[in-house]
């Protein structure tokens, strides 16, 4: 994150997002996988980092034309749409095409790993007392009632936090570089420094 | 710091500030908005500290404005600074003078730098 300023001087936050460009690298159709989405790749890898499956995916297959040969991509993801007719595979997605400022945005990733976290960090119970002869400090107390004779599920417990999918939604996007393909949005976004993330207009 | 994020930050950067530094006396003419109408207002003091970098540097200003300090921080870069002055240069021996807000008087001067 960085901060810039705005023309009347107050400051805003902003995520630095690199978005693009995005390569088309399937169209998926309702008469071949039965549903509509489209495959879009991003960064470059040099084709002997890349296994032969993924290979032979990204060359396509030499006598369907509806599958021509494109680069290969680091990363996939799959995006699911109700119209791919604008799109062509090779296609690459450039920021100015999608984005503009003002849109409302979500933004999904991976979160930072908190590890096997206790329920102070994990479920912001409040904790007992530091001092006054307190002996428990951080420990979550009773597991639920002694009737039941069983633990119920969902109980919150101490056990491992973070690294998992996080949306957020409703952030604003600041301004866009098309040249540079750089999103700049309003707060923070879920995840570590250059983490992958997904971004769609709500 | 990734070096996108830099470009960014230093593109915000303003070049046209004299250089100063804790302990310099400096006027600081800041726009301030009142009653829908934009003016400069000065703001003359001690430097006490300078922090950060690029276009997140800030700096706070003390003076003694009838008998109460009063410190005022600024990010250096903000639109809002019209420009900066420098009136008097310090010697002083550490980068934060904090110890100004507990003393007074005498003990409160700064000797003048008249090495530059």
């Amino acid at each position: 994150m960085t901060q810039v300023f705005n023309e009347d001087g107050s400051v805003t936050p902003v995520s630095v997002i690199e978005a693009g460009p995005c390569i088309v690298t399937q169209l998926k159709s309702v008469e071949t996988d039965g549903y509509v989405a489209v495959q879009v790749g991003f960064g470059e890898v040099r084709p002997k980092h890349v296994n032969k499956p993924l290979l032979g995916h990204f060359k396509g297959g030499l006598s369907n034309p509806k599958h021509p040969e494109v680069k290969p991509c680091r990363t996939l993801r799959e995006i699911r749409t109700e119209d791919t007719s604008g799109l062509q595979m090779g296609q690459a997605i450039q920021v100015g095409d999608v984005f503009e400022t003002g849109d409302i945005v979500k933004v999904t990733g991976i979160s930072k790993g908190k590890g096997f976290a206790g329920v102070v960090k994990r479920f912001h119970f409040h904790g007992a007392d530091m001092t006054h002869g307190s002996m428990i400090h951080r420990k979550p107390q009773s597991g639920g009632a002694t009737d039941a004779a069983r633990t119920f599920k969902g109980t919150r417990k101490p056990g491992h936090m973070g690294a998992k999918q996080v949306s957020v939604r409703g952030l604003t996007v600041w301004r866009i570089d098309p040249e540079k393909n750089l999103i700049l949005i309003k707060g923070g976004v879920p995840g570590a420094n250059g983490g992958l993330l997904t971004i769609s207009k709500i | 710091m990734n070096p996108v994020i830099t470009e960014i930050e230093k593109s915000q950067l303003k070049s046209e500030y004299p250089t100063f530094k804790a302990g310099d006396t400096v006027k600081v003419y800041a726009k301030v908005v009142e009653g829908g109408k934009e003016r400069i207002q000065m703001f003359e003091g001690v430097v006490i500290l300078r922090k950060g970098s690029l276009n997140r540097a800030s700096f706070t200003v003390r003076k003694i404005s009838h008998q109460i300090g009063v410190e005022r921080t600024f990010l250096l870069h903000s639109p809002r600074i019209d420009r900066i002055e420098v009136v008097r240069r310090g010697l002083v021996r550490r980068a934060k003078l904090y110890y100004l807000r507990n003393v007074v008087g005498k003990k409160a001067r700064i000797k003048e730098d008249r090495s530059a």
